[in-house]
C-alpha cells in the first residue's frame, strides 16, 4: 500500500502564505455559514439537515423506481437521458456529439463530477476547445492546476498571483484588484459563450418527477452554459437525484447557507429538456448524462452508503483543522478535506489512498456541519477498521498489529499492566518536567516523531494506583 | 454520604498525570461522595479502535464492563474516555447481543467529571479558590459527542479568584487525536501552534480543560514556544482552595 505522502504535506504546511491563504479563506467561509444561521434559525437548521438526509436515504434506498421515473419524464419533455459507467463513457458520448454538430469549442460551468473525470482533458484530445467560465474554476484552468476545495477552486491562490497568470496567458496589464480581475475574465468569456457550440454544466439536483435538473450558482455562467448553446449536456452522479421538485426547497436552504453562508445562491435555474415551442431561450437539444464510476459500489455498502448522500457544499473541508492546514491539493483526487477522506477509497479501493482516513483528529467539526447529516466521523472510523483488515491481509500491518496485541494482553491483565508501568518503563529518570528527549533506544517510532514538535511530560515517580493505595492506607491509619 | 462513585482513572492520567486523578477523587470527596478506585481497572480502549484494532479494542473494552458491572456511578477525568465508552462501545459490541446489554446499562452510570458534578451531584460551588487567569479549551469529544460546553465554565466561573478569558478558537482542535499525532506529526504539531496563538492572544497565565490528552498536547508543544504558560485539568482547578 501507498506511504502517506509525507514529504509533500510538508512542503505545503512550511509555504507560509499558502497556509495564510487557505487558513483565511476557510475562516471566512466558516464566520459566513455561522451568520446565515442566526440563532432563531437555529432550530429550523437541524430540523432541514434531518429532512434532507431521511430524502436522500429515501432516494437511495428506492434509486431504481427514480431513475426509471426520471428517463420517462425527461423523455416526455424532450430531453434524452444517458447512462455513463465511468469518465470514458461520458467523455466519447460528449465528443461524438460535438463531432456529428461540428462543434469546435464547449463552454462549460462549474462541475465536481466533470472535475472528477477530467472531462476536459479527453475532449481537448479529441481536438475540442473547452472553456472553464467560473471564475474560480477559469483561473485554475489557465494555471493548469486541479481545485483545491469544492466550491471556491481557486481558494489556494492570491490576487497577486492571479494578477501574475492573467498577466502571462492572457497579455493584459498586470491587475490586483479581484473587480477588474473579473471584468477581465468577463470579457474574455463572452466570446467564448457567443460563439460556442455545445455547453456543458453539472446539476446540483436531478429531480425525478419533473425531469428536470437544479443549478444553483452565483455568477450566472451556468445559466450561460446552458442557454445560449444549441446544445446542452448536463452530467452527474447518479445520487443526485431527489424525487420530487417540492423536495429542492429544503436543500437550496441548505446548501447556500452551508456552502458560502448565503440563504440562497445569486441564481438558481431549474431546466427542463430542451427549448419548446412557444419559448424564447433554451438549447434546441438537451442531454442528461448519469454516471456511476463507482457510486454503485457505495450504493452497496449499507453501513457507508449515506457517504452519497453528500450535496458538495464544501463546509465540511470549511470546518476541518486538518484540511485547513493541508489544503487540496494534498488530498489524492479532487475532492478533499473529511468529504474526500472517506469518498476516495470508496471509490478508488483501499490500496492507494489507505492513509486518508487516517488523516484526521476525529474532532468531529465534519459530521456537525454537513447539511445532510453524513456521521463522516463514524465512516472515517469504518474505514480505518477496513483498511487494517486490509493491511493484514497482505501481510503490511506485522508489526503494527503485534504491537496492539500486546497492547490488548497487557490491558486486560491488571497485573501485567501495573508492573509494566506502560509510559513509564521507557521514560522515567530523576527529573521531573517536560523534556525534549527519551534514553537512547526509546528515541525511535512514536516518542520520536512525537518529540519533533512537543516535549513529553516526565512520568511521576508514582502512577495513581501507586498514590491512592498509598492515601488509603495513610487515612486507615489515621483513624 | 449523597452516594458512592467509582473513579475511573484512564491510562494517561494513571501513568502519566496522576494528581489529576487525586484532585478529581478529593472534590468528589468534599462534595459528599463517598470514592472508590477498582485496582483492577486499565484503558477504554479507544486507542485500538481508534487505529482500526477492533478487535483488540473489544478484548479491552470487555475487561472495562467486568471491572465496573457493579458500579453505581463510574466517573471519568476526560470527555473522550468518557464518550468511547458512552457513544462508540455499542459499535464495537453491535454483533454481541450479551456484551451489548451490559452497555446499555452501563452507559447511563457513566459520567464525565464535570457532567457528574453538575447533572448528579448537583453543585456548582465546589468551594474552590484559585488566583490565575485562565482559558477554557473545548476538547472535541467532549464538546461534539458529548455536548459538553457551558458546563465547565459554569464550574469555573464559581472558582474565587479565578478570571475565565475567552480564546477565540475555542473550540478549534488542538490537534492531538491519539496515534494522529504521531502517524502525521507534522499537521499534529502545525494545528497545536494555531492553538497556541490563539491561547497566547488572551494573555491567560493557563489553559483548562477536561482532557489530560488535549493538555498534553497542548502544554508539549507550549513548553517550546511560552514555557511560563501552563496546563490544568478543570480537576486540579477545582481541588485548589
Amino acid at each position: 500500500m501507498r506511504p502517506i505522502p509525507v514529504e509533500s504535506l510538508r512542503a505545503t504546511l512550511s509555504n507560509q502564505p499558502l497556509e495564510e491563504a487557505i487558513y483565511a479563506s476557510t475562516r471566512r467561509l466558516m464566520e459566513k455559514r455561522a451568520a446565515s444561521i442566526p440563532e432563531h434559525l437555529r432550530e429550523d437548521f437541524q430540523k432541514w439537515r434531518e429532512q434532507a438526509h431521511r430524502i436522500k436515504r429515501h432516494t437511495l434506498e428506492n434509486l431504481d423506481y427514480y431513475l426509471e421515473l426520471l428517463e420517462d419524464r425527461l423523455r416526455a419533455r424532450g430531453g434524452k437521458l444517458v447512462y455513463a459507467r465511468d469518465g470514458a463513457e461520458v467523455a466519447r458520448f460528449i465528443t461524438e456529439v460535438a463531432k456529428e454538430r461540428g462543434v469546435r469549442l464547449v463552454v462549460k460551468s462549474k462541475s465536481m463530477t466533470t472535475e472528477e473525470i477530467h472531462l476536459n482533458e479527453w475532449l481537448e484530445r479529441e481536438g475540442i476547445e473547452t472553456v472553464e467560465t467560473d471564475l474560480g474554476e477559469y483561473i485554475i484552468q489557465l494555471a493548469g492546476e486541479r481545485p483545491s476545495h469544492i466550491v471556491a477552486p481557486a481558494l489556494h491562490k492570491t490576487r497577486y498571483q492571479i494578477a501574475d497568470l492573467f498577466h502571462e496567458k492572457l497579455r493584459v496589464e498586470r491587475e490586483e484588484e479581484p473587480e477588474k480581475q473579473t471584468l477581465i475574465a468577463r470579457r474574455v468569456l463572452r466570446e467564448k459563450f457567443l460563439s460556442a457550440g455545445l455547453g456543458v454544466t453539472g446539476a446540483n439536483f436531478v429531480v425525478a418527477e419533473s425531469g428536470s435538473i437544479a443549478i444553483i450558482e452565483n455568477e450566472g455562467n451556468a445559466r450561460l452554459c446552458s442557454s445560449l448553446p444549441p446544445i446542452h449536456i448536463a452530467v452527474a452522479g447518479i445520487e443526485k437525484l431527489v424525487p420530487r421538485a417540492r423536495d429542492l426547497a429544503v436543500f437550496f436552504k441548505l446548501l447556500g447557507r452551508s456552502g458560502t453562508g448565503q440563504p440562497l445562491t445569486v441564481y438558481t435555474s431549474l431546466l427542463t429538456g430542451p427549448r419548446r415551442e412557444g419559448e424564447i431561450d433554451g438549447p434546441e437539444e438537451f442531454y442528461l448524462v448519469l454516471l456511476d464510476s463507482g457510486r454503485t459500489k457505495v450504493l452497496a455498502e449499507p453501513r457507508r452508503r449515506e457517504s452519497l448522500y453528500c450535496i458538495r457544499c464544501g463546509a465540511c473541508l470549511n470546518h476541518c483543522p486538518v484540511y485547513r492546514k493541508i489544503g487540496g491539493h494534498n488530498y489524492p483526487w479532487v475532492y478533499s478535506g473529511p468529504i474526500g477522506a472517506i469518498i476516495t477509497p470508496q471509490f478508488h479501493g483501499m490500496e492507494k489512498d489507505w492513509w486518508l482516513p487516517f488523516a484526521s483528529s476525529l474532532c468531529g467539526a465534519c459530521g456537525e456541519v454537513c447539511p445532510v447529516k453524513i456521521d463522516i466521523p463514524r465512516i472515517l472510523l469504518d474505514l480505518r477498521a477496513e483498511a487494517v483488515r486490509e493491511k493484514i491481509r497482505s501481510g503490511e500491518a506485522r508489526l503494527e498489529r503485534l504491537a496492539f496485541r500486546l497492547w490488548a494482553w497487557v490491558m486486560t491483565h491488571p497485573k501485567v499492566y501495573e508492573a509494566a508501568g506502560l509510559f513509564n518503563l521507557a521514560l522515567r529518570d530523576d527529573e521531573s518536567g517536560w523534556k525534549d528527549t527519551v534514553p537512547g533506544v526509546f528515541h525511535a517510532g512514536p516518542l520520536k516523531e512525537w518529540l519533533r514538535f512537543r516535549k513529553l511530560p516526565a512520568p511521576p515517580a508514582k502512577t495513581f494506583r501507586d498514590l491512592w493505595a498509598a492515601r488509603r492506607q495513610k487515612e486507615a491509619l489515621e483513624e | 454520604m449523597a452516594g458512592r462513585v467509582s473513579l475511573f482513572v484512564t491510562c494517561i492520567v494513571d501513568q502519566l498525570f496522576p494528581r489529576v486523578g487525586l484532585a478529581m477523587a478529593d472534590v468528589l470527596e468534599r462534595v459528599g461522595w463517598e470514592v472508590e478506585f477498582r485496582r483492577d481497572q486499565t484503558c477504554c480502549g479507544q486507542p485500538a479502535f481508534n487505529s482500526g484494532y477492533w478487535d483488540e479494542a473489544r478484548q479491552v473494552a470487555r475487561h472495562f464492563l467486568q471491572v465496573f458491572a457493579d458500579a453505581d456511578y463510574i466517573v471519568v477525568p476526560s470527555g473522550s474516555c468518557t464518550s468511547m465508552i458512552t457513544h462508540h462501545f455499542e459499535e464495537l459490541f453491535a454483533s454481541d447481543p450479551a456484551a451489548l446489554e451490559e452497555v446499555r446499562s452501563l452507559r447511563s452510570r457513566v459520567w464525565e467529571f464535570s457532567q457528574f458534578l453538575l447533572e448528579v451531584a448537583g453543585v456548582e460551588d465546589v468551594g474552590a479558590r484559585f488566583e490565575r487567569v485562565v482559558t477554557y479549551h473545548d476538547s472535541c469529544h467532549a464538546l461534539r459527542e458529548l455536548k459538553i460546553k457551558e458546563g465547565p465554565r459554569r464550574l469555573l466561573r464559581r472558582v474565587r479568584g479565578l478570571e475565565l478569558r475567552e480564546m477565540e478558537i475555542a473550540e478549534e482542535c488542538c490537534g492531538f487525536g491519539g496515534t494522529f499525532s504521531v502517524k502525521f506529526a507534522d499537521v499534529s504539531g502545525a494545528m497545536a501552534e494555531t492553538k497556541i496563538d490563539s491561547i497566547l492572544r488572551t494573555g491567560a497565565e493557563g489553559v483548562v480543560s477536561i482532557d489530560s490528552s488535549c493538555l498534553m498536547q497542548i502544554r508539549g508543544a507550549l513548553e517550546r514556544r511560552a514555557p511560563g504558560v501552563e496546563t490544568w485539568h478543570l480537576a486540579e482547578v477545582l481541588a485548589s482552595q
